[in-house]
């Protein structure tokens, strides 16, 4: 299907951007990449007034690794992160994470800030925000505030962020040198969307574990000294607080399968 | 900044295999409608509309991109590179495309070129990659007819003809 009629602005910076949304709100979308949003344009489940169009504000573009924190335009495209020559030092878990993310084709558009703005519930970026405490930074004419990734992203498809604000930086912390990650997902594809995908994440004695695809967004657990059989028992009981639901992909009770199968996979792999 | 209307039709201008080119498209029409309707570049297929088949795949600044999942007015000053760009001026075809031809790696050839511009760029940043490798850059891309083994032998053929042509004129 073609999209619905609807004005078009490419900005240039920030300001133009925060400025065309105070003035549209709910009226009024960004686009970046469109990797997400341009299919729902496609298939008419949006019908924005106004597009703002994001893709070219140069602030809106780079990576830049300070003390213990790398801070990623929102508008970076995941290729570009991933060709990004500091991942696999400060970002193990995204070095991994990121060739998940659709295809190479829809990575050379698809933006960071996008994926987590969409907040689909099995996709890889958020999962990867949570297991690491990542935070995005929110601009408004009210001005800047910045979410942990748990009160970013609230549901499925569904995020904190107000119609008037833009999702400007997300900000990752650095590896700590000594942990150790993995990432695992289940798909029938390479590059579709995950049924299940987990991110593990070892530091000295304890585990940390994210889980998306079975809860309405990534959930995250973390052990001590977790070892032997506690393992399948941690991974159980969480599974089943996650719940999760049948759709035409799998079941809940599939899903929950999974998170015990790779969950185990996971948390051996990052085993010392 | 200059916000163009919904109802109106707006000048777009971009290179499209190194010439220049401009036409008129409302702010919702599709990159690939424009190439197709409005400058008679028909050999960019339409597939599913919603990113997945691959079928419309063309180069933007030289990345493989779905023109369905952009807008026409978004590719104001690109570069943009189709199928059409492919084979050399006498007409001959491109080592990829010879490769294709030899192998038997085309039946309705509806997908075909969304794989040839996602294998330019994928062969170009990967000039020798394995079999698994092949499969995975591929997984972009469906095929309905070929069950997808005679593509991937073109792949592999077509990265050691570069390989080769590369070799020669270095």
């Amino acid at each position: 299907m073609k999209p619905p009629r609807f004005d078009y602005v490419r900005v240039e910076s920030i300001e133009q951007a925060v400025e065309l949304l105070a003035q549209h709100g709910d009226e009024a979308r960004v686009i970046a990449g469109g990797q997400s949003l341009m299919p729902m344009l496609n298939m008419r489940l949006v019908r924005p007034q106004v597009l703002i169009d994001i893709a070219k504000a140069a602030e809106l573009s780079g990576i830049k690794a300070n003390g213990k924190v790398v801070s990623i335009a929102a508008a970076t495209t995941q290729n570009a992160l991933l060709r990004w020559q500091g991942l696999r030092a400060h970002l193990p878990l995204l070095a991994q994470a990121l060739p998940h993310i659709g295809h190479f084709q829809t990575r050379n558009r698809g933006t960071v800030g996008g994926s987590l703005c969409h907040a689909d519930p099995s996709s890889e970026l958020p999962l990867c925000l949570a297991l690491l405490e990542g935070v995005v930074e929110l601009r408004s004419r009210r001005g800047t505030r910045r979410l942990a990734a748990r009160d970013f992203q609230v549901g499925v498809l569904t995020t904190a962020k107000q119609a008037d604000e833009l999702a400007t930086r997300i900000h990752f912390p650095k590896a700590p040198e000594d942990a150790v990650f993995a990432f695992k997902e289940f798909h029938r594809r390479h590059g579709d969307f995950a049924v299940v995908a987990l991110a593990a994440m070892r530091c000295e004695n304890t585990v940390r574990l994210a889980v998306g695809g079975v809860g309405d967004r990534p959930e995250v657990r973390s052990w001590d000294g977790l070892q032997g059989s506690a393992i399948d028992d941690a991974l159980n009981e969480f599974a089943w607080q996650l719940g999760g639901s049948d759709d035409i992909h799998a079941t809940a009770r599939y899903r929950r399968e999974q998170v015990r199968h790779l969950g185990r996979l996971a948390i051996a792999e990052t085993a010392p | 900044m200059n916000l163009l209307e919904s109802n109106i039709r707006h000048l777009v201008r971009f290179t499209l295999n190194g010439a220049q080119v401009e036409g008129y498209a409302e702010p919702r029409l599709l990159l690939t409608d424009f190439l197709r309707h409005e400058l008679g570049a028909t050999g960019t297929h339409v597939g599913c509309e919603h990113g997945v088949c691959g079928a419309c795949t063309i180069l933007l600044d030289g990345r493989a991109v779905r023109s369905c999942l952009m807008l026409a007015v978004q590719a104001e000053g690109a570069a943009i590179e189709t199928i059409e760009g492919l084979a050399h001026e006498d007409g001959g075809f491109s080592p990829l495309q010879q490769a294709f031809h030899e192998n038997f790696a085309l039946q309705c050839g509806y997908c075909t070129p969304g794989i040839l511009m996602s294998m330019t760029e994928y062969l170009r940043d990967n000039p020798n990659p394995t079999k698994k490798e092949v499969r995975v850059a591929l997984s972009g891309n469906l095929c309905r007819c070929t069950g997808y083994h005679e593509i991937v032998n073109a792949i592999l053929d077509a990265a050691k003809a570069l390989r080769e042509e590369d070799g020669a004129s270095s």
